[in-house]
């Protein structure tokens, strides 16, 4: 086995503790299906595809969270981006639908970066106000009921649909976390995100510029979260009221989970993707036991700061 | 009335910091009644032992004993309890909470359990009458208050918790001359009272008139103790330099014009500069010299770039250029690099690798369009690691594994790699052993004698001699007086940074001051 | 009287935001009242007491962590475990209702004290410890409430959600038609809960040293520790004391209501609008600026604004458009300061 922890590089370790956990939740799931209903789903294929299909907005969701945090910065306006981009691509409709989902994420991007770069104001509090701005904007645009507009038959197979037995979303969502990854990984921008998350004012007297880099990180993770709704949509066959509401938390909990520092300037994008598919699993384990919601929630939230405790101890003996 | 046990003692105390040593074997005492001067250059170890005095920091080896106890403090507030309070340069002061409350923070008066207002601000305008600052209102809050005052509050909170000894660290540099004067006659009423006070300051007057024993620190060590009047103040400056020799500087080349390079006019800001003109030419290094907060770093950043509101014109290689970012600074109309002042905050990003912080200031050098070739980003890490001679395991372990000298050396190799031309320093030996700072000259020499400019800025008066062809001073946000070749001597930069005597070589004669 | 004057100009000058909060909140108030048609009665001010009590406690609530440097997420669903749990047990006796109430109060005060030790001792974020703790919390609440509903005492609820005079009627403490109750007997009971509970637990804590050293963490947490102060005291207590003032919103909510809901949405948007309530009254996101007392009048100030959606002919589809766009504009007046730094590392501190 490769659990030689104390070798491992600090931003590594909640890579392999959350993966030995994904493992675990899908023993523990499988052992609880054996011996309820003498199968095992859990390790079906097919079963796990689907999952990860619907685990594919969430994970692209965080992808463009992970971007923010990596800056020290939040982004809690995705929830609204992601039904704004939704409604008016429906509404658009036709080949312009999608051009214009992200578009919307973009120019909100746009906005939460002025705010945070320029202007300075805490991330948390005007990604906020752009929330409810944009929550304002969507209720005005429907007059508050759910829009008929249906989703675009692109927006539909590129969600609903399945290549080769494959679900298209899964794809998607590997296109966007390449993206993203080389981006992070082999870009001067993606390096710039590392270096300013560190430590702003170095990266500032390193003759970056720090303000563009916040600014573009922001408008990433606007048209993550615009993709996300656009492809929501398209799996639901229309946009509707709240649609994005469930994937803020989980978003930034998935990121957090994934090794990054809440903080800024660490993290690993496979971290992220680790920590999409162990909500993913999580959240479907505990639907197969039948677990109500209150359980849920509860073992959500002890997963979260468990995990966190864990890492945090590891980082404490590091230093 | 003289008692035969010290209030404070120190015996055998060593403090090393990441391999420098700070400290070493420091043999100290101080008598209750005495106002105590200590003398020493930037970095003579000063601050370290007010440090170890006061409980912020414990050192590695030797004993501190108060009143013939020996104690080891772990905090500040421990010595607070055994009667020595420290006031601080850096200050110990909350922002956003009102004089009265900064004064009695550590233990207000209570009533009920609960905070008594009305008393604590009695309590305030006492001591504040004390120090003769009835103008501040205890209500105000710290950071409205101009920095002199702020310091005042600092020695009021100090007053109240009653010390038996009391230090000032440079705690008069930011008074006005009113205050300078209140705080001199508190000094001579807790002498009175029999209390000890360990006074530190750069300004030989103040130390000369105030002071009744003083103690030279050199170099992490405790030279000599002795009355007042034992030794001239030209000894006493002697005393502060020593004749060792620490370093070896590269030789320099015979002075020559240079052609002009950095030209600086009537360079203003804030008044924090207040007009400075400076001429640096091709393949010179120009010292910056003077005590510490005298604007040599304000010129810096202002040239960098990170200053807004900037009067005054700047050129290079005759071209007017006012950079507006650091960004626009590095870029290729004007090549300029700034090693800043602290390397872990400013300079670095202590959590990522070495090579991460190579290539921070160099992304467009490595890139082919927005990618970065990863062979050009290794190749470039490999050739500064080389060319400084940086001791690294691996490129990509994390920079703050290594030592302040080999950190520096990074942060200088970061900005070699964008190929500069004018080349500024802050202060780039501070903390580092003497064998880097050694590779450190002989760099700056050889990046000089490639025609770059160069600007240094130093708080060791031996580096500005050794590395220089020419050196300024700086006192108050002016140039006070400009050094060249032989000129350039310690007594030259001591007397202009403390702006006592006129020119250059009051201070070598020495013997006679006033 | 000149000394009295002065204090009061510096009292003033050092809070500006909290007199700009509370002269828009006068002003805005003023005028919906003057608009509405049955302004300046006493049914439109309790009913918009009640209305304001819950986000009040919790933006209170808010504040503590704010000042620290922090954040709570958990506000909003420590206010609604807090809601399901009097719903179960705020009924009965006399003395069994103020044991239900104690122990309503007590349950959000030791979820609070339990985010503090994480924060402390486990060294995580705020902001990503009291999300997880958030999660937790709800499910308890779901555990006690799967479905809305429960049971409050009828008498408890009227008694509290209507005027004094209604209070002493109730409970028929005294002749509520005295002579000497009449001018006292129009105001509103929550108003009344809000002002003890503020003026009662709120400013006497911050007055102690444990209070102070809360502000002196977020202003400058290395002087604080210089100074000897009880940091890690601070940070637990903030936490709890933020659970308190949950819990205080979370039961009012109950009786307001007379049953518990774990409405996880409703819970988020508590919590977001708790913030939005701090900055709007003056408190500083950056810690050490501002106070409870602040954020009560920033929550009424974003209170008072959805008021007029009903009075006003605008479409009240509008309604978060515009809660957004002021609260945009608040923290954005904020930049001018930024625009003027003259030394761009100080933008970085």
């Amino acid at each position: 086995m490769k659990f030689s922890i104390p070798n491992l590089k600090t931003e590594d370790k909640p890579i392999v503790i959350a993966s030995a956990f994904i493992l675990v939740i899908l023993a523990v799931g499988t052992a609880y299906t054996l011996s309820t209903q003498g199968s095992a789903p859990l390790l079906s294929p097919g079963y796990l595809l689907q999952q990860l299909q619907t685990g594919s907005f969430l994970g692209i969701v965080a992808a463009g969270m992970m971007v923010v945090i990596l800056l020290g910065h939040i982004d809690l306006s995705v929830a609204w981006t992601m039904t704004a981009a939704a409604m008016m691509a429906t509404t658009v409709g036709g080949e312009m639908a999608i051009p214009v989902g992200i578009a919307i994420g973009a120019s909100v991007g746009l906005v939460n970066g002025f705010g945070v770069a320029y202007l300075r104001v805490p991330s948390m509090i005007f990604t906020l106000g752009v929330d409810s701005v944009l929550r304002g904007l969507m209720v005005a645009h429907t007059g508050g009921f759910a829009p008929q507009d249906a989703a675009t038959p692109l927006m539909r197979t590129l969600a609903a649909s399945k290549t080769l037995g494959i679900p298209n979303a899964i794809f998607v969502w590997l296109v966007i976390s390449v993206i993203i990854a080389v981006m992070l990984k082999r870009t001067a921008f993606g390096r710039e995100i590392y270096v300013t998350g560190n430590r702003e004012v170095a990266a500032y007297l390193s003759g970056i510029r720090t303000r563009r880099v916040i600014l573009g990180s922001f408008i990433v993770s606007g048209i993550c979260a615009a993709m996300a709704g656009v492809m929501l949509a398209g799996y639901s066959a229309r946009a509707y009221q709240g649609m994005g509401n469930a994937f803020l938390l989980p978003a930034i909990a998935a990121v957090v989970i994934g090794g990054t520092r809440i903080l800024g300037g660490q993290g690993r994008y496979i971290g992220t993707l680790i920590g999409v598919i162990l909500i993913v699993l999580l959240n479907s384990v505990l639907s197969i036991m039948q677990m109500p919601e209150a359980g849920r929630q509860v073992i959500y939230g002890s997963v979260i700061i468990c995990m966190l405790l864990v890492y945090g101890r590891g980082n404490r003996v590091h230093s | 009335m003289p008692i035969d046990v010290p209030i404070v003692k120190l015996t055998g105390a060593s403090k090393h910091f990441s391999g420098t040593r700070a400290l070493e074997g420091v043999d100290f005492l101080c008598r209750t009644g005495t106002i105590h001067g200590i003398l020493g250059e930037n970095g003579a170890g000063k601050s370290t032992l007010i440090k170890i005095l006061s409980g912020v920091l414990q050192p590695d080896a030797g004993t501190v004993e108060v009143n013939g106890e020996t104690v080891r403090f772990s905090n500040p507030t421990q010595a607070a309890a055994a009667g020595i309070v420290c006031i601080f340069q850096e200050l110990s002061l909350v922002p956003d909470l009102s004089v009265a409350d900064n004064i009695s923070i550590s233990a207000p008066p209570r009533k009920f359990g609960l905070i008594d207002r009305r008393a604590q601000h009695r309590r305030a305008e006492e001591l504040l009458a004390q120090i003769k600052c009835e103008d501040v209102d205890p209500n105000s809050l710290v950071r409205e208050l101009s920095l002199s005052r702020r310091q005042m509050v600092e020695i009021a909170k100090a007053l109240g918790k009653d010390p038996k000894v009391l230090i000032l660290d440079e705690a008069t540099s930011a008074l006005t001359s009113r205050d300078v004067e209140t705080v001199y006659g508190l000094l001579a009423d807790l002498k009175a009272q029999n209390v000890a006070s360990l006074f530190i300051s750069h300004r030989m007057q103040e130390i000369e008139k105030l002071c009744d024993t003083l103690s030279v620190f050199r170099n992490g060590q405790h030279i000599e103790t002795f009355a007042k009047g034992a030794h001239s103040e030209g000894e006493i400056v002697k005393l502060m330099i020593g004749r060792e020799v620490t370093a070896h500087y590269p030789p320099k080349p015979a002075p020559a014009e240079k052609p002009e390079y950095l030209k600086i006019d009537r360079l203003a800001w804030e008044g924090q500069l207040k007009g400075i003109d400076l001429c640096v030419g091709k393949g010179e290094i120009v010292g910056l010299g003077g005590l510490d907060g005298q604007g040599q770093k304000e010129l810096l950043l202002g040239l960098f770039g990170v200053l807004r509101g900037l009067d005054g014109d700047i050129a290079i290689n005759g071209q007017p250029c006012h950079p507006a970012s650091p960004a626009q600074a590095k870029s290729a109309a004007m090549r300029i690099a700034l090693v800043p002042e602290d390397r872990k905050t400013e300079g670095l990003m202590l959590a990522m690798s070495i090579a991460d912080n190579l290539l921070a200031a160099s992304y467009d050098r490595i890139s082919d369009g927005p990618f970065i070739n990863p062979d050009k980003a290794r190749q470039a890490v490999a050739e500064g690691i080389a060319k400084l001679q940086i001791k690294v395991a691996s490129p990509d372990d994390i920079v703050s594994t290594l030592s302040g000298g080999n950190q520096q050396k990074v942060v200088i190799a970061k900005w070699l790699m964008t190929d500069p031309d004018v080349i500024l320093l802050n202060d780039p030996t501070r903390g580092i052993d003497v064998g880097t700072k050694q590779e450190i000259y002989k760099l700056i020499r050889q990046l000089a004698d490639r025609g770059k400019t160069i600007l240094l800025y130093s708080s060791d008066y031996a580096e500005l001699i050794g590395c220089c062809d020419r050196v300024v001073v700086m006192y108050d946000g002016e140039i006070v007086s400009k050094l060249s070749g032989d000129a350039i001597t310690e007594e030259a930069i001591v007397a202009a940074s403390l702006n006592v005597g006129t020119q250059a070589s009051t201070a070598a004669a020495g013997a006679h001051h006033g | 009287m000149a000394d009295i004057r002065s204090a009061l100009a510096t009292n003033m000058r050092q809070n500006v935001a909290f007199y700009i909060a509370i002269a828009m909140l006068a002003s805005l108030y003023l005028v919906y009242n003057l608009m509405h048609p049955r302004g300046f009665s006493a049914a439109v001010l309790i009913q918009n007491s009640n209305e304001s009590v819950a986000i009040i406690f919790l933006a209170m609530a808010q504040t503590v962590p704010v000042l620290l440097g922090g954040l709570d997420l958990s506000v909003g669903a420590i206010m609604t475990l807090a809601n399901c749990v009097a719903s179960v047990v705020v009924n009965g006796s006399p003395g069994q209702i103020v044991l239900g109430m104690i122990i309503t109060l007590a349950t959000g005060t030791a979820f609070g004290f339990m985010n503090g030790l994480i924060v402390v001792y486990g060294r995580l974020q705020p902001i990503i410890a009291t999300l997880a703790t958030g999660a937790i919390a709800i499910g308890l609440a779901l555990f006690i409430r799967p479905v809305p509903g429960g049971n409050v005492d009828g008498d408890i609820s009227w008694a509290l959600t209507n005027d004094l005079y209604e209070f002493v009627a109730t409970y028929g403490l005294f002749d509520a038609d005295a002579a000497w109750f009449k001018p006292i007997a129009w105001i509103p009971v929550p108003l009344l809960i809000v002002v003890v509970i503020a003026f009662g637990v709120w400013l006497p804590f911050k007055r102690t040293v444990t209070g102070r050293t809360i502000y002196a963490v977020g202003s400058a947490e290395g002087a604080a520790f210089m100074s000897g102060l009880p940091l890690n005291r601070a940070k637990i207590a903030a936490f709890t004391l933020a659970g308190f003032f949950a819990a205080c919103g979370g039961l009012y909510l109950a009786i307001q209501t007379s049953s518990g809901n774990a409405d996880i949405t409703q819970a988020g948007a508590y919590t977001l609008n708790s913030i939005a309530a701090v900055v709007v009254g003056g408190t500083s996101l950056l810690g050490g600026v501002g106070g409870a007392i602040g954020s009560m009048v920033g929550a009424l100030i974003l209170r008072v604004i959805s008021f007029y959606f009903r009075i006003v002919s605008i479409d009240p589809l509008l309604q978060p458009l515009i809660e957004g766009l002021v609260l945009l504009a608040a923290v954005s007046l904020g930049a001018f300061r930024t625009l003027q730094v003259k030394n761009r590392l100080n933008l970085f501190r």
